[in-house]
């Protein structure tokens, strides 16, 4: 391969450059990024960045990912503020804009690492609504949360909506989150421990109200937000409004690709995708049938990625167990693993009603996953001996672990047959 | 010198983090395969405590993206972590461990070019 073209120029794309190169590529480089930053990080956008007082402490400058020297030494081209607009696989091109012209570079392999974009509600743009994804988001939000003291309201509750919301609580701001579900985080964190940390907003001055969606964002014919209408008819008053209802996988230039898009980017365990020298990492990919939305996928996935590009099959999958953290309301909230819907939760460490704990996930004696509020020693214990534990090791009880195949399996790959392994028990404390 | 902790408070493998004053980063001090180290506490990549974190030989893993400091220089041997934390100067005598906080150099911000 002479030339490989690294779409997307975030956490994944840059990872998948420093992998080319450390496998020895040595041909030609080439990255399309759409936004006109060199590659930054992007999980303190919602937390240190928000709380500071323009300018503050955290900068562009100190988010970005690689230094000059690096950046020099990957001996890439960078097309930034260019955005790539189709993927021809038979022709083997891509087509870029970089908004004056439209070219088209020749190129050997892919890695599509485009990520996601959030989602917007629709109806027409007003004023004073803001979504959470890049640096200039984040900018524009923190210039506005600083002006004066609006009211905000956060519509949804996840990750980012959570972040934002205790943040913007940090800043003393009057903060309603709105979330259409039951409860907040149950998706990621399972429903046990989402009900644990449905209080951390409250115990903040956060309201939180549950179980209603959001009907229309009303701007009295101003053109900026006054007020959210929900679906049961109560009307919030607001002056800023953050919407957080989650992400799209950027796949939207890959469409007539011949490539199979399916919620991301439609790729094996080890990101190859169905056309061959086309690879797929990060947010984008959806890994044998799953898609993650987490720092760590973004940043380990390349490497196997690349390995699997250069090596032009699948010689090696990417198999660690997927771990995320978030920072709310003063706790930080880790998470390893791929709790299931039927796992029973246990409480090993600390309590709940009172600072930090440690929980474990567990289905047919099989630790699935493991959990940490302000607990990152022990977790990282945890964590470990989820990745790293022989099979058959006992399980948290001191009994052998399950057998492979065991009715677990669906939730946890370390217990299908197939993986080869059993469950990583890991035995708390020890 | 400033006092840490009586020796028994630090077992092997363990750590202890010491506050100062307002102005002096927080310092974790390290008891690894018979040695003390003392280093910053805050990692050099983001928001993360590394007497938190995973000490093994001579390195100390970062608790929140693993990013490994060798304890004796403070330098990252892997990413995201690109900048070393500082170390200290840790003694050890008559049941106490002291550490003498380096002197603060000024932080050289490499320029800009984002
Ligand atoms: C505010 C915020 C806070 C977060 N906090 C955490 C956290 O605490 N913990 C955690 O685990 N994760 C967190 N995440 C998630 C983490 O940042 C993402 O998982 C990670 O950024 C994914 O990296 P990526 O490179 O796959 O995609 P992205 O970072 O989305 O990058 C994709 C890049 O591709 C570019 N692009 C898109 N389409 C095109 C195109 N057609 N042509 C060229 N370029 C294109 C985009 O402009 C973008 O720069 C957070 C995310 C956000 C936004
Ligand atoms: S905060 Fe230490 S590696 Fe990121």
């Amino acid at each position: 391969m002479r030339t490989v073209t690294v779409v997307g120029a975030s956490l994944a794309g840059l990872h998948a450059a420093r992998a080319l190169r450390a496998e020895g590529f040595d041909g030609r480089l080439v990255i399309v990024g759409a936004e006109r930053h060199r590659p930054y990080d992007r999980p303190p956008l919602s937390k240190s960045f928000l709380t500071q007082r323009p300018p503050g402490d955290v900068e562009l400058a100190d988010l970005r990912l690689c230094d000059r020297e690096e950046e020099d030494a990957l001996a890439a081209e960078w097309h930034l503020g260019t955005r790539a607009t189709a993927l021809d696989t038979a022709g083997r091109t891509v087509t870029v804009d970089d908004g004056r012209t439209v070219r088209t570079l020749r190129t050997d392999g892919v890695v599509i690492a485009t990520g996601a974009a959030p989602r917007t509600l629709p109806g027409p743009p007003l004023a004073g609504v803001h979504v959470l994804r890049t640096y200039d988001d984040a900018h524009a939000l923190r210039t506005a949360l600083h002006d004066g003291t609006p009211r905000v309201v956060v519509i949804g509750g996840g990750f980012i909506g959570a972040e934002a919301a205790s943040s913007c609580a940090a800043l003393g701001l009057p903060v309603t989150v709105v979330e259409a579900a039951p409860l907040p985080l149950v998706p990621q964190l399972g429903p046990d421990l989402a009900r644990i940390c449905a209080d951390l907003p409250a115990r903040h001055g956060v309201r939180l109200l549950c179980g209603t969606g959001v009907a229309a964002l009303r701007d009295g014919g101003t053109g900026r937000v006054r007020a959210v209408e929900l679906a049961d008819g109560r009307l919030l008053d607001a002056d800023l409004v953050i919407v957080g209802i989650g992400v799209r996988p950027a796949t939207g230039w890959l469409t007539g690709s011949g490539l199979r898009l399916d919620d991301g980017v439609v790729c094996d365990a080890g990101g190859v995708t169905a056309v061959p020298r086309v690879v797929a990492v990060g947010d984008v990919a959806r890994c044998a049938g799953v898609r993650t939305e987490h720092w760590t996928s973004a940043a380990e996935q390349p490497a196997t990625a690349v390995r699997n590009l250069l090596a032009g099959r699948t010689v090696a999958r990417h198999e660690t167990p997927p771990y995320f953290w978030s920072d709310q309301y003063g706790v930080r909230l880790q998470l390893a693993g791929r709790p299931g819907p039927g796992d029973a939760v246990r409480i090993v460490e600390g309590d709940p009603g009172d600072g930090g704990f440690l929980a474990v996930h567990e289905r047919d004696g099989c630790t699935t996953a493991v959990f940490a509020a302000d607990r990152p020693r022990p977790f990282m214990r945890l964590r470990r001996r989820l990745a790293t534990d022989p099979p058959g090791s006992p399980g948290p009880s001191g009994t052998p672990a399950a057998p492979a195949g065991a009715p677990g399996a669906a939730f946890w790959p370390y217990c299908s047959a197939a993986s080869g392994h059993r469950c990583a028990a890991p035995t708390p404390g020890a | 010198m400033i006092p840490v902790c009586r020796t028994e408070d630090l077992p092997e493998g363990g750590a202890v983090r010491i506050e100062i004053d307002a102005t002096t980063p927080a310092i974790a001090v390290f008891r690894s395969e018979g040695a003390l180290y003392a280093l910053d506490d805050r990692c050099s990549h983001q928001d993360a405590s590394l007497s938190e974190g995973w000490v093994e030989g001579c390195q100390v893993e970062c608790p929140l993206h693993a990013a490994l400091f060798d304890l004796r220089t403070g330098v990252p041997s892997c990413l995201p972590a690109r900048r070393p934390v500082r170390t200290h100067e840790v003694t050890e005598a008559d049941g106490m461990i002291h550490v003498r906080p380096a002197a603060r150099e000024n932080t050289v911000r490499e320029d800009a070019y984002a």
